[in-house]
């Protein structure tokens, strides 16, 4: 083990936490310092979307930190931006002229959300990545807007239209694709989400993208590329996210959208990443990843902080990436990575039930498996993605 | 070590199962069922990995 008596985790997301609890857990006896550019402490990102958004959970009950973390003696430095790294200085720079030195430094910047040009300061267009977003896109909701427009039908997008539909409000989901979460999921069963939002009354414009978004003071209509007008109060934006790195330009790291690591989440001398903002080589998929779900910024976190303190006995980081989606009474969940597979097929269940497992394949591998609720087997399959799994013997019969 | 589960934050993830198969499993029922509450200390690594893991932070352990 490296001894070290600074560590400063750059970013008090849950990436950050976790790998801050990982340092503690495996001896790390220095200071910790946490940087934060919100004045939050670390919160969860995922009931945004659902729960606060709906207005079923105070904001606040969505702390990350426990009675535990107590033990954890963090200096947090919180509402202040990280605005540089100096790896041969070791020093991270802050807004505030300060020069925190360092002897470990994980990198836990996260991403932000895109913007659509032209909407800067244009009230009841939102987007949903922090607590602050989702607390003013919710008075947005409680005001009763006569309808919200989302534009892109990602996992962000769909829950937001499916969160306001539980509010009775009416929701129009505008998506360039063809099908919701095309990309992802793949032709049919992102026909069959689609198929649940139209059931649930939400006006689905797919295939079209977005011209303008036009109003005075406040957005009055979203302007399509079809020419059609659809007048709205709220419009929340979800066309994905560019990592935050712009604070690493001055610093010679790698930078490839997103901060560019090891397989071992190492980018430098005493310098780690998680989270949101790392790409590095996953050693079985073999390509370089950058991944956003919550479960890999726990992941990948506590991978980091071992590789921090392990110097030159680090293990790769190769995880079978898992995420879910709650959208009405539907939980999707997906293993593995479905991106280029050449084939989606249903093992279990039907997708007319909307109660599924679907496979992906690629060359004689299962890449990924969907469950659209179906948890237990999803878990299963989860497990057995990260052995690896042919293709012959995934689809074989059940034996007895 | 002892599991406890609050089921009215219980979503039935499953990610418990995927983590400590030997303590959690969720059936075709949709219900999770903890098939040790009080397992060895062996399994202490993975229990509270499974802990951590739980998008519902629904699972916790009392010593």
């Amino acid at each position: 083990m490296t001894t070290m008596g600074h560590v400063v985790v750059v970013g008090a997301s849950l990436a950050g936490l976790h790998a801050a609890r990982a340092l503690r857990r495996q001896g790390y006896d220095g200071t910790l310092t946490v940087v934060g550019d919100e004045p939050h402490l670390p919160y969860d990102r995922p009931p945004l979307s659902k729960q606060v958004l709906a207005g079923t959970w105070a904001p606040e009950r969505t702390a990350l930190l426990t009675a535990r973390d107590d033990d954890l003696d963090l200096t947090w430095a919180l509402g202040r931006a990280a605005t540089g790294l100096d790896p041969r200085a070791r020093t991270v720079a802050l807004d505030d002229g300060t020069d925190l030195p360092y002897d470990g430094v994980v990198i836990a910047t996260g991403a932000a959300p895109r913007r659509l040009p032209g909407t800067d300061g244009l009230a009841g267009v939102h987007v949903l990545r922090s607590l602050d977003d989702a607390v003013a896109l919710r008075a947005d909701l409680d005001a009763g807007p006569a309808r919200v427009v989302v534009v892109g039908a990602g996992f962000i997008g769909a829950e937001v239209a499916a969160t306001a539909r539980s509010r009775r409000l009416s929701v129009t989901l505008v998506e360039p694709l063809p099908v919701p979460l095309g990309r992802v999921l793949g032709g049919e069963v992102a026909e069959t989400v689609a198929a649940v939002h139209r059931d649930e009354g939400v006006d689905l414009r797919l295939g079209v993208g977005v011209e303008a978004v036009e109003g005075g003071d406040r957005v009055e209509r979203v302007r399509l590329a079809d020419g059609t007008t659809i007048a709205c109060d709220v419009v929340v934006v979800g066309i994905g996210v560019t990592p935050n790195t712009g604070w690493l330009e001055a610093s010679g790291l790698p930078l490839a959208d997103g901060v560019v690591a090891d397989a071992t989440c190492r980018v430098g001398p005493g310098i780690v990443a998680a989270g949101d903002v790392a790409r590095w080589p996953h050693p079985t998929y073999g390509e370089d990843l950058r991944v956003e779900h919550w479960d890999h910024a726990i992941a990948q976190g506590g991978h980091a902080a071992e590789t921090l303190l392990a110097g030159d006995g680090a293990r790769p980081f190769a995880p079978v990436p898992w995420f879910w989606s709650d959208q009405y009474d539907r939980k999707i969940m997906l293993a593995g990575r479905p991106a280029a597979a050449e084939e989606v097929r249903v093992v279990d269940g039907s997708l007319a039930e909307r109660r599924f497992v679907a496979l992906y394949r690629r060359g004689d591998q299962v890449v990924a498996a969907l469950g659209m609720n179906r948890p237990a087997p999803l878990a299963r399959w989860r497990m057995r993605l990260a052995d690896g799994v042919s293709w012959a013997e995934a689809t074989a019969p059940a034996e007895g | 070590m002892r599991v406890v589960v609050d089921y009215d934050l219980c979503e039935s993830n499953a990610v418990c199962m995927a983590v400590a198969p030997e303590v959690f499993e969720v059936r075709d029922d949709d219900f999770l069922y903890v098939l040790d509450e009080t397992p060895p200390e062996d399994l202490r690594a993975k229990v509270e990995e499974a802990v951590v893991r739980c998008p519902k932070q629904a699972i916790r352990l009392e010593d």
